[in-house]
C-alpha cells in the first residue's frame, strides 16, 4: 500500500483554536486549524496559517506537521480539514509532541477513517442482536429499569463503573455530571472507579498525612538537586514532562536557572535516583545522558516500603533530618521512626540493593550540600508504588521519609505522583462510609443494574477472568429474558429485565462509551459519548494546570458529552416521578437543566460549596471566557485571585506549611515492613515468573483508539511480554511466539518479546490490552482501601503457538535506546 | 553518518531557525514542483541511481539524497532478505534519515541494525520496513522505493512511501 506523501496545508485564514492533549496527565498544548474541505493553503509563508515556507525543507525541531496531524471532520453537516499541531508557546510541552498526542487528529471521528466504528446512536440488545434506537427509546428502557429498581430495592441495586478524571472521557464537566447523577440523585454507594474495584483514592495515605499528591510544578523538576523517580517510567508515560523538564536537569541545561533561583547555594547538574526492579526505557535514557549522575536501585519486587524505611533510619541516625521543621509543622515523628526502624543491612537483604548504593542514594538525596543547605529532592512516583505491595503502607513510608527531610513546600522539592490521565474531579461527596469492593459484590451475585461509563474493566481490572465470566453469565440471563419479549412494548422489556435481575440473578448492563468496547460484548444497551474536540472540556494536568480544550467539531451522529447524557437520564427520571406525583423523588432528579457542557461546569466547578472539587473554594473565579484568554498555559489550581483581567494560580502547594489536615500539620504515619501479602506470596512460591506489568508509550489506556490504527496495531498485534532470553530458551520460546501466562487466578495470552535487560525469572507485560489481558492473572488481593496490587503477579509461562505473521511483521528489536 | 548530540539539536529549537544547508532551496527543486502535472495522482518522483548492488557494503549505511539534495537518505545492504528488500538477494533497503518525529538526523546502528534518534530517542527497525520500535513519532520511517535492474546490477530510487519530515509534500 502506498503511504501518504503529502498533506493539505491550512490556508492563512484557517480557524485556530486551543486543544489540550488528553492522552496522558501532562496535557501538552496544541493548536487546531480548521478550514473548509476542498480548500488548501499555499506553500509560501503568507499563504498558510503555519507561516512556514514549505517551498523548502524545514529544519529539525521546527514544528512541521506529520500525516497523523491531519484529518477530515464534520461540523453542522459540512466537511472540514483539520490539522492539530503542538503549541510552541505552551510552557508544558514547548512545541514537543509525544507519539500519543501527535496523533490526536487521527483519532477524531471520520466516517471514512479508522474511527468509523464510533457509536453514533444508542444501541439496544434485543435478545440476539444489536439495533439502533433513538435517545427517547434508550432512556425509556434505562430510566425505566432504574426507577423500578430504585423504588423496589433502593439505590444499592444500582451500580456504576465510572471514570473520575480529566482528559478523554472526563473533565470537570463530565465528572460533575456523572457524580451529581450517581451521588445526589440516585444516591448509590455501589460505585467503582475506572481502574480499581472500589470508590477510593490511589493516594489515600499521602492525603491522610496532609499532603495532596500534586503539590509541585513541572518547573521544580528543572530545579531539583536530585530527583527520585519511584516506580515511574516517565519517558513512556509522562513523555514531555520528562523530555522538556526533567531530562534537561540531568544534562545540566537548567543549571543557569538554578543559579538564578538559589543564590548562595551550591548547585550542580541534577542527579537521578531510579527506584524500579526493571531497567525501563527511562532508566536506559537516563543512564545514557547522565552517566554516573544516575543511580538505579533495582529493588526486589514489592520491597519499596523496606527501602524507604532503611533510608529513613539511616538519615535520622546521621542527623540529616530537619528537626526544626519536624517540631514545628508535623506530628507523630517519634512513634513513626520507632515503627519503621530498619538497619541498612536488613534493608539491603530485603531489597537486594547493596549497602553502598543505599548510602549513596541517602547522600545524594538528603546529605546537606557543600554550602550547608539542605538538598532539594523531588520524590516522583507512579504505578510502581500505586499498584504496588500495599499502596497505603508504601505511600506512608515514602511520605515519612519526605517529611523527615523537609522535601515538600520548597521549590525544587515535592512528593508527587506523576499520574496517568489528567485530573478533573468535582463531585458531591461519595455517599458511602467506606469504599466497597464492587467487583466482589458482582461476583457474589449482588447488584441488579450496572452502568459502565467511559471505562472497560474487562481489560483493566484485577482478577479479571472470574469477573468477566461472572458478568457474562449474569448478562446472559437478561439477554435470554429480552429474547422472550421481542415484539412486546417498552414496558414489557423493562418488566422482563426487572424480572431477570430480581428473580434469576441477572445483571442489566449499559455501556456508555465512544466505541462498542469489549465490555459491551456483555451489555444490553450502549449509549454514544463524545470526547475532547467534540465538546468544550476543562481538566488539570500533573502540576494542576487547568485549561479549556475547545470544541471544534460535532460528535458523530447523536453522540453527546457525558454530562449531557447524565442530564438526559436525570431529566427522564424526573419526568417519570413528576408524572406519578412523587415530588420528593422528582426533586432529587432536578437541577440537570443543562443545555451545554458549560452549564454543567458552572453548576459544579463554579459552585464548590458542599462538594469535593479540585478547584477548591476559589473555583467560582474560573469561567470559560477567562480560561479561553489564558490559552494552553491556563492557570494552576487553586486560583489565588482574579486580578487585572487575569486568573492568578498556585505554582507550589504547602509553601506556607499549612498542610491539608484539621490541625494544619503534616502527620507522620507508622509503616513497618511486613513482607508480601499471603495471597501474593502463595503465587510467588508456586510459580516461576514475576509478571510485572504496565504501559508502553505506543498505547494509551485500553487501546480504545489505538487498536484501530495500523501504526499501533501492527506494532503490537497482541500484548507483548518481555522475557529474559535464557529463560525463553529453556522454555523453547522465541520472539513472536504466542505464550500462555497462567496461575491459580486464570490464564492469558501474550506475544513473547525477548529482552536481555529482563532479569531471570522476571517479565514485563503490557497492561490493559485488547488482545491478551494481564488482569486475568492478577490476584484479587487489595490494600485496606481496595487498591489492587497489579504488579504483584506471579505465573508460569508456556509456548502456545508460533505466529509467522508476527515474526515477519513485528519488530523485536530492543526498545531500550542503549 | 555523523552523530549529532542531543543538546546541540535542542538548541535549534527556536522557531525559524534552519539547519545549515537545509535552509537553501535550489531553484531546480522549486521548478520541479511548479511543473507538476495537474492531472497526476502521484508526485513526480525523479529516478535516481543509488549504486551497484554488489558494491554496496554489507550492513553499512551509505548516504545519498533523494528525491532532492535537501533530503538525506541511507541505503543498506543487509546481507539477507528482508521485507521490502530489493537486489539479487532481496536485501537492499533505503530510508529517509530525518526522524519521522521532529526531523533530527538519525544514525544507523550496525550492531542492532536500527536507526536511532539522538533528540527524543526514537528507534526505527531497518529490517521491518522502518517500523518504530519505540519513540515519539506517529509514523514509521519513510521508505525510499527502490528498483533493481539485473542487467546492470543498478539500484535506483523511484519514490518515497511516507512523508519526509519538514515537508508538505515529498517533492518540493
Amino acid at each position: 500500500m502506498k503511504e501518504i506523501d503529502r498533506i493539505p496545508l491550512p490556508p492563512a485564514d484557517a480557524r485556530k483554536t486551543n486543544m489540550v492533549c488528553h492522552f496522558c496527565i501532562v496535557g501538552c498544548g496544541y493548536h487546531v486549524y480548521k478550514w473548509p474541505f476542498g480548500k488548501e493553503g499555499g506553500r509560501a509563508p503568507h499563504q498558510n496559517a503555519l507561516g512556514k515556507d514549505f517551498r523548502t525543507q524545514q529544519a529539525p525541531l521546527s514544528g512541521a506537521m506529520t500525516p497523523a496531524m491531519v484529518n477530515v471532520v464534520e461540523e453542522g453537516g459540512k466537511k472540514y480539514n483539520v490539522m492539530i499541531v503542538p503549541d510552541r508557546e505552551c510552557v508544558v510541552n514547548q512545541g514537543l509532541t509525544s507519539t500519543r498526542g501527535g496523533q490526536m487528529a487521527s483519532v477524531m471521528y471520520n466516517p471514512d477513517g479508522p474511527t468509523r466504528e464510533r457509536l453514533k446512536y444508542p444501541r439496544l440488545f434485543t435478545g440476539d442482536d444489536w439495533v439502533d434506537v433513538d435517545w427517547s427509546q434508550a432512556m425509556a428502557v434505562y430510566a425505566g429499569v432504574t426507577k423500578r429498581l430504585l423504588d423496589t430495592f433502593g439505590p444499592d441495586a444500582i451500580m456504576f463503573n465510572v471514570f473520575d478524571h480529566g482528559g478523554a472521557g472526563g473533565g470537570f464537566e463530565n465528572t460533575w455530571g456523572t457524580g451529581k447523577l450517581m451521588f445526589s440523585a440516585i444516591r448509590t454507594q455501589m460505585v467503582r472507579i475506572h481502574n480499581r474495584p472500589a470508590y477510593n483514592s490511589e493516594c489515600h495515605a499521602t492525603r491522610d498525612m496532609g499532603i495532596g499528591e500534586l503539590n509541585n510544578s513541572y518547573e521544580d523538576s528543572e530545579l531539583a538537586d536530585t530527583i527520585m523517580f519511584i516506580g515511574a517510567n516517565a519517558y513512556e508515560t509522562q513523555t514531555n514532562f520528562f523530555l522538556a523538564h526533567a531530562l534537561p536537569n540531568l544534562t545540566g541545561d537548567t543549571l543557569e536557572k538554578k543559579r538564578k533561583w538559589f543564590k548562595g547555594e551550591s548547585v550542580d547538574k541534577g542527579r537521578f535516583i531510579l527506584v524500579d526492579p526493571r531497567r525501563s526505557l527511562t532508566a536506559a535514557i537516563c543512564e545514557m545522558n547522565g552517566g554516573d549522575r544516575v543511580l538505579h536501585l533495582r529493588i526486589n519486587p514489592g520491597t519499596d516500603t523496606a527501602l524507604f524505611n532503611g533510608l529513613l533510619t539511616y538519615v535520622v541516625d546521621k542527623g540529616w533530618h530537619d528537626k526544626a521543621f519536624i517540631a514545628k509543622h508535623t506530628t507523630g515523628f517519634e512513634k513513626t521512626i520507632k515503627a519503621n526502624r530498619m538497619s541498612l543491612k536488613e534493608c539491603s537483604k530485603i531489597t537486594g540493593v547493596p549497602v553502598a548504593d543505599l548510602k549513596k542514594a541517602a547522600e545524594w538525596a538528603y546529605k546537606p550540600k557543600k554550602s550547608g543547605h539542605r538538598p532539594r529532592t523531588a520524590h516522583l512516583y507512579e504505578k510502581g508504588i500505586i499498584w504496588g505491595n500495599d499502596n497505603y503502607r508504601i505511600q506512608s513510608a515514602l511520605v515519612d521519609l519526605v517529611l523527615a527531610t523537609h522535601n515538600v513546600g520548597r521549590r525544587g522539592t515535592g512528593v508527587c505522583r506523576l499520574g496517568g490521565h489528567q485530573e478533573g474531579y468535582a463531585r458531591p461527596p461519595y455517599p458511602g462510609k467506606r469504599p466497597i469492593y464492587i467487583d466482589q459484590e458482582i461476583i457474589k451475585g449482588n447488584g441488579r443494574m450496572l452502568t459502565v461509563w467511559a471505562c472497560n474493566a474487562f481489560q483493566s481490572t484485577l482478577n479479571a477472568q472470574e469477573y468477566r465470566q461472572t458478568l457474562y453469565r449474569r448478562a446472559n440471563i437478561v439477554r435470554d429474558a429480552l429474547a422472550q419479549v421481542r415484539g412486546g412494548s417498552t414496558e414489557d422489556m423493562v418488566g422482563a429485565i426487572f424480572d431477570a435481575v430480581t428473580n434469576r440473578g441477572g445483571l442489566f448492563i449499559t455501556t456508555i462509551d465512544l466505541y462498542p468496547t469489549k465490555f459491551a460484548q456483555a451489555s444490553h444497551l450502549m449509549l454514544p459519548a463524545a470526547h475532547p474536540g467534540e465538546m468544550n472540556l476543562t481538566s488539570m494536568n500533573g502540576e494542576r494546570r487547568m485549561r479549556l480544550s475547545e470544541k471544534f467539531m460535532d460528535p458523530p451522529g447523536e453522540a453527546k458529552p457525558d454530562c449531557l447524557i447524565a442530564a438526559e437520564i436525570a431529566n427522564t427520571l424526573k419526568a417519570m416521578y413528576e408524572k406519578e406525583g412523587n415530588k420528593e423523588m422528582a426533586k432529587r432528579f432536578s437541577g440537570f437543566d443543562w443545555k451545554t457542557e458549560e452549564d454543567a461546569f458552572n453548576d459544579g466547578f463554579r459552585k464548590p460549596k458542599g462538594i469535593d472539587s479540585q478547584g477548591g473554594p476559589t473555583g467560582h473565579l474560573v469561567t470559560y471566557e477567562r480560561l479561553r484568554k489564558l490559552g494552553n498555559n491556563g492557570v494552576q489550581l487553586p486560583v489565588k485571585e482574579y486580578k487585572d483581567g487575569k486568573l492568578i494560580g498556585t505554582e507550589m502547594i504547602y509553601t506556607d506549611y499549612k498542610f491539608s489536615t484539621k490541625d494544619g500539620k503534616a502527620h507522620f504515619q507508622p509503616a513497618p515492613w511486613t513482607g508480601l501479602p499471603e495471597m501474593v506470596e502463595s503465587q510467588r512460591k508456586k510459580y516461576r515468573f514475576w509478571i510485572n506489568n504496565g504501559r508502553t508509550n505506543h498505547i494509551w489506556q485500553t487501546a480504545y483508539h489505538d487498536q484501530r490504527l495500523d501504526f499501533r496495531r501492527h506494532r503490537y498485534p497482541m500484548a507483548p511480554i518481555e522475557i529474559n532470553p535464557e529463560d525463553a530458551k529453556e522454555l523453547g520460546i522465541e520472539s513472536g511466539d504466542v505464550v500462555e501466562v497462567y496461575n491459580d487466578f486464570g490464564s492469558t495470552f501474550a506475544m513473547a518479546y525477548l529482552e536481555p535487560d529482563q532479569r531471570r525469572g522476571q517479565t514485563f507485560m503490557l497492561f490493559g490490552y485488547f488482545n491478551g489481558n494481564v488482569g486475568d492473572v492478577v490476584t484479587s488481593w487489595t490494600d485496606r482501601n481496595y487498591v489492587p496490587y497489579y504488579k504483584g503477579t506471579w505465573a508460569n509461562i508456556r509456548k502456545v503457538s508460533s505466529m509467522k505473521d508476527y515474526k515477519e511483521k513485528v519488530s523485536f528489536k530492543r526498545r531500550r535506546y542503549v | 553518518m555523523s552523530r549529532v548530540s542531543r543538546r546541540s539539536f535542542l538548541k535549534l529549537g527556536g522557531a525559524g531557525v534552519a539547519a545549515g544547508a537545509a535552509s537553501l532551496a535550489p531553484a531546480a527543486a522549486l521548478a520541479r514542483g511548479q511543473a507538476r502535472n495537474p492531472g497526476a495522482t502521484t508526485l513526480p518522483y525523479p529516478r535516481k541511481t543509488v549504486g551497484k548492488a554488489r558494491s554496496l557494503p554489507e550492513n553499512q549505511a551509505v548516504s545519498f539524497n533523494y528525491p532532492d539534495e535537501l533530503s538525506p537518505c541511507a541505503v543498506i545492504r543487509m546481507g539477507y532478505p528482508v521485507p521490502g528488500g530489493v537486489g539479487p538477494h532481496g536485501d537492499i533497503v533505503a530510508y529517509s534519515t530525518l526522524c519521522a518525529h521532529m526531523g533530527c538526523p538519525l544514525s544507523y546502528d550496525p550492531k542492532s541494525r536500527d536507526f536511532k534518534c539522538p533528540c527524543h530517542f526514537s528507534v526505527f527497525d531497518s529490517e521491518k520496513k522502518g517500523q518504530m520500535v519505540t519513540g515519539q513519532a506517529t509514523e514509521n520511517l519513510p521508505r525510499i522505493r527502490l528498483e533493481y535492474d539485473k542487467k546492470t546490477d543498478t539500484v535506483t530510487a523511484v519514490g518515497v512511501d511516507g512523508l519526509i519530515y519538514g515537508r508538505q509534500a515529498n517533492i518540493l
